[in-house]
């Protein structure tokens, strides 16, 4: 029987496509972040060029089959570049009828729709909403429907694992990962290795999740399923080995890094947030590298041990989102006032107060820019891509250490936990940073000054002879001494402006990421709006369209070029998931009549909106 | 706090800094830097190994006083920062001064957590049961009625009690002194100082200004000796000028009533001794109603454990000892990883 399966299964020789995305949905506990990442994983391994969208309700388990409890997981996979998870899934998996509900209208037409059956039980449509089973009838006539009992296949598949039934039912996730690695012509093996790994003291569950991914594949082999297969050729990727990272991690090993090209020990001061907490656990898992992780009672005292730690010579990091970032900022205020460095780390989501915790958005600029009191200038940059989280990390602390001073590093929910294939760099090739701590008694107060950066001593307590004391009154710019004279306020008001200024030396200029370098419309963006902006552009110029990418990871200061290069395009269109912010600075700053394209719906830009909007103005 | 031991003979001029004092003249403050001042040469350790941290309040000028590392940081919140920078470097000695505004109402979280972890760092607490820097608003610590500028009326809150605030928080030393009481205050921070393990140590201070003799009432050198008791462990718990009342538990009750020798029986048997490893004791001593019972002084509570810094450098260690010292090439490399 299993030869003439086989025999059957290879005379479909599976067809050669460039790419694909995928959509996984169901129940916040069917699994799918396992799923959609272990898929990942594979398509990775097999040298697929990728990006990720997690997409997923804030409540841990949110009562079962209702539609705010679905979690879904997308993959845009492919022979080519790729910049976005994708806009439309080719294929998507919903696992119970709230799943369907929540996700059809995203799929393409005529895409393929493999629903869960056994799931669409009458509970279960009443939840989500349906009068009638959707699957009967013709109303998905409008997509190639693959109507399948995976919850009943999935106990027949484990049913000699002497798993309870519930726990069996747990198993569907790998039954139809099973299924679409068969649908993509993808080996099982990455995902059983991990399945050992992750499952190594429970057998019986290990055999029964490997039984069921096998036996999804197998459904494939023999089924008949009218479906045909799609293999999708490796990405030509730059020579290099490569891993897949998400953007928490990334921003995690980037201060592992730094640390260590510091040859200075680190100290997370941290309170668990979503979506930052990932950063704390990441970073708690190596301590080995000399990295201490503080999760303490708030926000606040989050801020403060890094400052107590930077002032004790150490690189002190916090990591938060948006609300803890309101907490915090007495605290950075302190830095600023105290010249200490400090790294912040806001992954930001949807807000204001709670908003969508585990929705994307980019409205912090504002509040990393002005939120503090008083005149308060920071350093501000921002990650363009989950890769990119990395770098950015280690320039957060070269700069903070270097100046003496705050640096505010922007991601968001959508970098933190999205993911791609990421070139493992040379440690060789990464920056130096030089950590000086002053021991020189000579001429010392703590507030005398680098000519060149302004950045003051950094004076370790510990050190025979430079005895000091710091504070948040107002210093003397000669001495340190506390000082209310109105001219050393003035003073050193344009001191800690002009210190953060002359950063601009010390970052690249900004460059043109994609077109040339002048014409009819730029496309300038910041954070994690990079990859859709990218592949708009892309397409744009494919159909002859004079339109350019530049996108901007240094904030405050900006680059020294910043002014030239825009006015080198008629028109410089921002799109921005806030309301619009980096346009009010290059508007009412820069004197740049840019164009916002503003959205705030929690969810990234599609390829496509940015795409139309391009056309609107290059073609008006 | 640090081994370190002195290479050179210290002075109080060694740990007095060359700014003007800016607390109001006649202020309690005075009183406890001088002893402060002078107690620090005989603790053993170098000024420049020594960080005074603060929050924000007329106590927390203290530091800018000291000629060691100093630090005056944000209101509250001083206890976060010492945590982050005795976590940096355990090799510091880190004191921290805080009042009843600064550590008990904005900042009482902080000082909870910090306490209950037992970081190794020694808090002194200022309560003058007034807001003196903002010019005289009732405070966590004020009596109930209290008629300020805020609470023309009276206030309407209870007040907190900072000793057993931090017997609650589970703090590994308590203890409590008065500013003017030079001796007994050397004596509390020469403990405190020796005393392996986060401290606390509330010290009563009179603002002349604002809430002038809040404590006159068992601070008064004609009524102190009956209505203040010293806490010394392993001794009675009597009190009076010529030592002759004592608290006895009632075992029926649980209660503690203050009793004369000779007088109905009592004999210094009946008498407690007080232990200073004995935490419902401490608790007890710290809630006597005053003018009923006296004022208990002393060291309420001490108990030696091991230190949230000391078990978070253990884990460091530990680390590199189990998986290597770290390296970045092989941390970028671990997991799933392909080559093109």
């Amino acid at each position: 029987m299993a030869e003439a399966v086989q025999a059957r299964s290879s005379s479909k020789a599976p067809s050669k496509i460039r790419g694909a995305i995928v959509r996984f949905a169901g129940d916040s506990g069917d699994g799918m972040q396992i799923t959609g990442s272990q898929f990942t994983s594979t398509a990775a391994m097999l040298g697929n060029d990728l990006a990720t969208f997690p997409d997923f309700p804030a409540e841990i388990r949110a009562p079962a089959g209702t539609l705010y409890g679905v979690s879904g997981f997308q993959i845009n996979f492919s022979s080519d570049d790729v910049f976005t998870p994708g806009d439309r899934p080719d294929v998507l998996v919903a696992m119970n009828p709230a799943a369907l509900k929540t996700n059809l209208a995203a799929l393409k037409p005529g895409g393929l729709l493999v629903a869960n059956s056994g799931a669409f039980s009458a509970g279960n449509l009443k939840k989500a909403g349906y009068a009638e089973n959707p699957l009967d009838g013709d109303s998905m006539s409008a997509y190639q429907l693959l109507s399948i009992d995976i919850s009943k296949a999935t106990l027949l598949a484990v049913a000699e694992s002497g798993l309870s039934t519930k726990e069996a039912n747990r198993c569907k996730n790998f039954w139809t990962l099973g299924l679409m690695y068969w649908l993509y012509n993808r080996p099982l093996e990455p995902t059983l290795r991990w399945l050992d790994q992750k499952f190594k003291k429970t057998p019986d569950v290990l055999a029964a999740n490997a039984a069921a991914l096998k036996a999804g594949h197998a459904y494939g082999e023999t089924a008949e399923i009218s479906h045909e297969r799609y293999d999708v050729p490796p990405a030509v990727h730059e020579k290099g080995t490569y891993r897949n990272i998400s953007g928490n991690q990334a921003t995690a090993w980037g201060l592992v890094a730094a640390s260590q090209l510091s040859g200075t020990g680190l100290v997370l001061g941290s309170y668990p947030i979503t979506p930052a907490s990932d950063i704390l656990h990441e970073l708690s898992r190596h301590k080995n590298f000399g990295v201490t992780t503080l999760q303490v009672e708030d926000e606040i005292a989050a801020a403060c041990t890094a400052i107590g730690a930077s002032y004790a010579g150490k690189i002190g990091v916090t990591t938060t989102s948006g609300p803890g970032m309101a907490l915090k900022m007495e605290a950075i205020g302190l830095a600023v006032s105290t010249e200490l460095p400090l790294v912040v780390i806001n992954i930001q989501r949807a807000g204001p107060s709670t908003g969508m915790p585990t929705k994307t958005e980019q409205a912090d600029l504002f509040q990393a820019l002005y939120g503090r009191n008083g005149e308060s200038p920071v350093c501000v940059i921002a990650a363009a891509t989950p890769g990119d989280c990395f770098y950015m990390a280690i320039e957060a602390v070269r700069l903070a250490t270097k100046y003496m001073t705050p640096v505010i590093l922007l991601s968001d929910g959508y970098l933190g936990n999205g993911a791609e294939p990421w070139k493992i760099p040379d440690v060789s090739s990464l920056p130096k940073i030089e950590v000086k701590h002053r021991t020189e008694v000579e001429g010392f107060h703590p507030f005398v000054r680098d000519p060149e950066t302004l950045a003051r001593a950094w004076a370790v307590p510990g050190t025979p002879g430079l005895e000091h004391r710091i504070g948040g009154i107002e210093k003397s710019f000669d001495s340190g001494h506390i000082s209310y004279s109105p001219e050393n306020h003035q003073k050193m008001s344009e001191t800690r402006a002009a210190k953060i200024a002359g950063i601009a030396n010390d970052i690249p200029e900004l460059g043109i990421e994609e077109g040339e370098a002048s014409g009819k419309l730029l496309v300038l963006g910041w954070g994690s709006t990079y990859g859709s902006i990218r592949e708009a552009v892309r397409r744009s110029r494919a159909r002859g369209l004079s339109v350019s990418q530049a996108h901007l990871r240094y904030l405050n200061p900006m680059p020294k070029n910043f002014v030239e290069l825009l006015s080198r395009f008629d028109k410089v269109l921002i799109p921005e998931m806030n309301m619009g912010q980096l346009v009010k600075i290059v508007r009412g700053e820069h004197l740049i009549p840019a164009e916002s394209y503003a959205k705030i719906e929690g969810m990234p830009f599609t390829v496509d909106e940015i795409e139309q909007r391009i056309s609107q103005l290059v073609e008006a | 706090m640090s081994n370190v031991v002195p290479t050179r003979n210290l002075t109080r001029a060694d740990f007095s800094s060359d700014q003007d004092i800016r607390w109001c003249p006649g202020c309690g403050d005075y009183a406890i830097l001088a002893t402060v001042q002078r107690t620090m040469p005989e603790l053993g350790v170098l000024p420049e190994n020594m960080v005074w941290v603060s929050g924000i309040g007329c106590s927390s000028r203290f530091p800018y006083y000291m000629n060691t590392y100093g630090f005056h940081t944000i209101h509250g919140r001083a206890p976060g920062i010492a945590t982050g920078i005795k976590v940096a470097n355990p090799d510091l000695t880190v004191w921290m001064v805080t009042g009843d505004g600064d550590g008990l109402s904005i900042g009482g979280n902080h000082l909870m957590h910090c306490l209950r972890r037992n970081v190794d760092i020694n808090i002194l607490l200022f309560n003058n049961r007034i807001y003196g820097l903002t010019k005289g608003q009732y405070s966590p610590t004020s009596e109930t009625g209290k008629i300020t500028k805020s609470t023309p009326m009276g206030s309407t809150d209870n007040p907190l009690d900072p000793v057993v605030f931090a017997l609650g928080c589970n703090a590994s030393f308590v203890a409590r002194s008065i500013d003017v009481e030079a001796k007994h205050l050397g004596q509390m921070i020469t403990r405190a100082a020796n005393h392996r393990g986060g401290t606390f140590t509330e010290i009563y201070q009179n603002c002349n200004v604002f809430n002038d003799e809040a404590f006159e009432a068992f601070r008064a050198k004609d009524v102190k000796d009956e209505r203040q008791i010293h806490l010394e462990h392993g001794k009675p718990l009597l009190f009076g000028a010529d030592k002759r009342k004592g608290l006895r538990l009632d075992p029926k009750t649980f209660k503690l009533s203050v009793v004369t020798l000779g007088e109905n029986g009592m004999t210094e048997s009946d008498i407690l001794v007080h232990d200073e490893t004995n935490q419902t004791l401490a608790y007890m001593l710290a809630r006597m109603p005053f003018p009923q019972f006296p004022v208990a002084l002393g060291v309420f509570y001490a108990v030696e454990g091991e230190t949230y810094n000391a078990r978070t450098e253990q884990q460091v260690n530990f680390s590199v000892d189990k998986q290597g010292k770290g390296d970045l090439t092989k941390l970028l490399n671990s997991g799933e990883t392909w080559t093109v």
